[in-house]
């Protein structure tokens, strides 16, 4: 039986190509394997092997053709013994428009909307008594509670066990659940961030420190190649319930290296949640439903409210819902969104401005992905004004997001722009005075109030 | 810590680095080795296939053929139980079908379709198998190599006594994530083969080029990791050297490296003109050292009548053509499935 030999597709681009030369002569033997043409593409000239035995009946395309379009027939292979005038009379091949061979796709249709806030309004139950703890204590007891319910989840990281946590997050846990449950790893964020993702995929649920996120850059390939995108790519067969955890943004003089906040970052990426707690309870409820998730988050905590104390539920079920917002202080001029350090500067600009009449809402995002969109839009409908206030850089930062979303759910609400407040544009400096300098201060935030509640003057 | 870097069978004899010499080793026997060549077969049969459609415009992207390496994951595979798992890069066909994925299903994710195993949202280089214990399908070169150490170390976590094969290239060897795995794997004990499939090329750089190190099998050896070079084009040598690294491995003894002395025919990927070797090169393994002609030699040696080997040809080329068949069925993913699969339920 006559087989036809096409123009082959020889690279992802490739539509159409020179038939550069002939390396087997009509009426010669060719094995699978043989090269039998050469073909210039458009990245290089490429052999082309056979890919079936025979004899090559009848060249259909002659060498030095350019603009051959792909599935081309360009020659005839015949069985032994076979006569090469048994080709068909394929039709010499004009270099005609590239033959398209998959079926027409259905054009895609419009972006879902993005998944709506998780339903359970956990936050609005009443938990009962609570105590005051520092976010330090509640991210400990929040692991604690879960690894006493899931065996299958860990905590990895470096100095997490026997020292206790560089930052005492993890103090105790090594004496309560051993050393095969508190892991101790050397300094290798790469290798122990893909140990850990694959731990995830086999089934465990690691909770992963890292000593901060700014050493996370060293492992971010995995988590964004390997822990976000696997169960997309796979159909949905995958998962990797995963949590990653550690101080973000500035601390206090560590300088542009040790100071930088990923928020944005992570908040990018599909696949991935990203929570940023501001208090105890944030900390305490919102990391329980983190090693809960069946899917990778990405737990942004801070340095500094590591020792501060705040009011935590007792409640042995606390929790709270990924994917919504809370309201912490009520107004009716303007809505400021902030999330972790910044609540509090947030707070305190609205204390601030409280005096001069104006009362703002102070939004607390708690998760930046998926973003309550719905509760800060409900907002701005109330106050016609939007402040972002965040740690990080202003330029495609969480400010940036947010202000899009409210022009796209609400702009014929607003009665002034969306003001941005940020850390200043510059990698973080060193000395005292310049890093306070670059952070936002509760004075930038009651600036940006006035110009939007008073305009330009 | 000291390690006798032995393992159970080999008398110690494949930590000399030395390559194994096939007529050394013992056979499989006849129906293993039978078994041996149809899967060889299936591989080969099915990479040409898929290099074929490539042609013709129905895969897309980046497709890496295993053709000439097969030897290396079907002896490897046959070395397994059931529960084990097996984790490699994007060059990844030839492990899926080891495994016993379904070359239908395997195919039908090449052209991008429905019931291709990722529904379409994977491609060449990114499938899984939880039934068949396969990890994918990893496109970033060496993170599989982690993540097969955190495969492993599920595997301890639960005290349970599977074994997690990693597989890379000797591009990949280069990683620094391939160390920071061997150091984790080795302080933890982990129980984890990994195999480093040697083709001699990464992309287009030989390996004369891009390794200071000229043994690979003793890469591990700073962190007290056993290893032994085996001659990755005899299916014989690479069963008999995978049994005793996995034994090694599964009764606690941390990990252990392979070095597969091995050949791909093709290019790295479809597109790549492989102007880096010459055809006589390529020529002369695909003639002297084959895997499948060795195989097939070796069974007629064994007696196997040529009427035998003939039928389960007929046999593999006919799946193979089903499987083509099949992908070229299977309809596009429903415009749907663009929004599934990113998140799980909550």
């Amino acid at each position: 039986m006559a087989t036809e030999i096409l123009m082959p597709a020889l690279s992802p681009t490739m539509t159409e190509g020179k038939l550069a030369r002939w390396l087997k002569k009509e009426g010669e033997q060719v094995r699978a394997g043989d090269v039998i043409a050469e073909i210039e593409t458009d990245k290089a000239t490429m052999e082309v092997e056979a890919v079936d035995e025979g004899v090559l009946g009848k060249i259909l395309v002659a060498e030095g053709s350019e603009g051959v379009a792909v599935n081309t027939p360009i020659a005839v292979l015949t069985a032994d013994g076979e006569a090469a005038g048994a080709a068909p009379a394929a039709k010499p091949a004009p270099a005609a428009k590239p033959t398209t061979h998959a079926p027409t796709p259905t054009p895609a249709p419009a972006p879902a909307p993005a998944p709506s806030a998780a339903a359970a309004a956990a936050e609005d139950k009443d938990w009962g008594p609570a105590q005051k703890i520092t976010v330090r204590e509640a991210l400990r007891d929040a692991m604690a509670a879960e690894m006493r319910q899931d065996a299958d989840v860990f905590l990895i990281g470096e100095e997490v066990a026997q020292y206790q946590g560089a930052y005492k997050i993890s103090q105790g846990l090594l004496e309560e659940f051993g050393e095969k449950r508190v892991i101790d790893t050397p300094i290798t964020e790469h290798g122990f961030t893909g140990l850990a993702v694959g731990a995830a995929m086999a089934g465990l649920k690691p909770i992963l420190e890292f000593m901060t996120f700014n050493f996370a850059m060293q492992a971010i390939d995995q988590i964004i190649n390997s822990a976000a995108k696997t169960r997309y790519m796979s159909g949905g067969q995958m998962s990797c319930p995963i949590v990653f955890r550690g101080p973000n943004g500035a601390a206090s003089r560590v300088a542009a290296q040790h100071s930088q906040c990923y928020a944005s970052w992570y908040a990018h990426v599909p696949g991935l949640k990203v929570v940023a707690p501001w208090s105890a309870a944030d900390a305490k409820g919102l990391l329980r439903a983190a090693i809960r998730d069946p899917n990778p988050v990405i737990f942004l905590e801070n340095e500094i409210l590591y020792g501060h104390s705040f009011d935590c539920p007792t409640a042995e079920d606390f929790v709270l819902p990924i994917g919504r917002a809370k309201i912490e202080r009520p107004g009716r001029h303007v809505t400021i969104t902030a999330f972790s350090i910044t609540v509090g500067t947030a707070l305190a600009a609205a204390e601030a401005l409280a005096a001069e009449g104006i009362e703002a809402e102070v939004i607390n995002l708690r998760t930046l992905r998926p973003l309550d969109v719905e509760t800060i839009a409900a907002s701005v409908k109330k106050t016609n004004r939007l402040v972002t206030v965040e740690e990080g850089w202003p330029f495609a930062g969480i400010g940036a997001e947010i202000a899009m979303q409210v022009i796209e759910q609400c702009f014929d609400w607003l009665d002034a722009p969306p003001v941005r407040v940020a850390g200043l544009d510059v990698p973080l400096p060193y000395a005292a005075n310049l890093e306070k300098l670059a952070l936002p201060q509760p004075d930038w935030v009651i600036d940006a109030v006035r110009k939007t509640v008073h305009g330009m003057g | 810590m000291a390690r006798s870097g032995k393992i159970a069978g080999r008398g110690g004899k494949a930590d000399t680095g030395k390559v194994n010499n096939a007529k050394a080793t013992p056979g499989l026997g006849r129906e293993i080795l039978l078994r041996a060549y149809h899967d060889m077969l299936l591989i080969r049969r099915f990479e040409e296939k898929a290099g074929q459609l490539y042609g013709m415009g129905l895969i897309g992207g980046f497709c890496h053929l295993y053709i000439g390496q097969e030897a290396v994951v079907v002896g490897v595979q046959m070395a397994l139980s059931p529960g084990d798992q097996v984790i490699t890069s994007y060059r990844d066909h030839g492990h899926m079908l080891a495994t016993g994925m379904d070359p239908r299903g395997v195919m039908a994710e090449l052209t991008g379709r429905r019931d291709g195993y990722s529904h379409g949202k994977g491609g060449s280089m990114h499938m899984f198998s939880r039934e068949k214990n396969f990890f994918g399908g990893h496109g970033i070169v060496g993170a599989q190599v982690s993540l097969g150490a955190g495969l492993a170390f599920a595997n301890h976590y639960r005290g349970n006594d599977r074994v997690a094969v990693t597989y890379f290239g000797e591009g990949a060897s280069s990683q620094g994530q391939v160390y920071e795995s061997f150091n984790l794997a080795a302080l933890m004990k982990l129980p984890v083969l990994f195999v480093i499939e040697n083709n001699k090329y990464g992309m287009g750089t030989s390996v004369e080029r891009s390794s200071a190190s000229h043994d690979l099998s003793k890469n591990g050896a700073p962190w007290g990791i056993p290893g032994a070079q085996v001659d990755g084009m005899d299916v014989e040598a690479v069963h008999a050297a995978a049994k005793a690294a996995i034994a090694h491995c599964r009764a606690g003894a941390g990990p252990y490296l392979l070095e597969m002395k091995t050949y791909r025919y093709r290019g790295h990927s479809m597109s790549d003109p492989a102007k880096y070797r010459s055809r006589e090169e390529v020529q002369k393994m695909r003639s002297e050292r084959d895997c499948i002609d060795h195989a097939r030699q070796h069974l007629a040696d064994l007696g196997i009548e040529e009427g035998e080997l003939k039928a389960i040809d007929d046999a593999v080329k006919k799946q193979i053509q089903e499987a083509a068949d099949f992908a070229q069925a299977s309809p596009e993913p429903d415009p749907a499935e663009l929004w599934t699969d990113v998140l799980a339920e909550a």
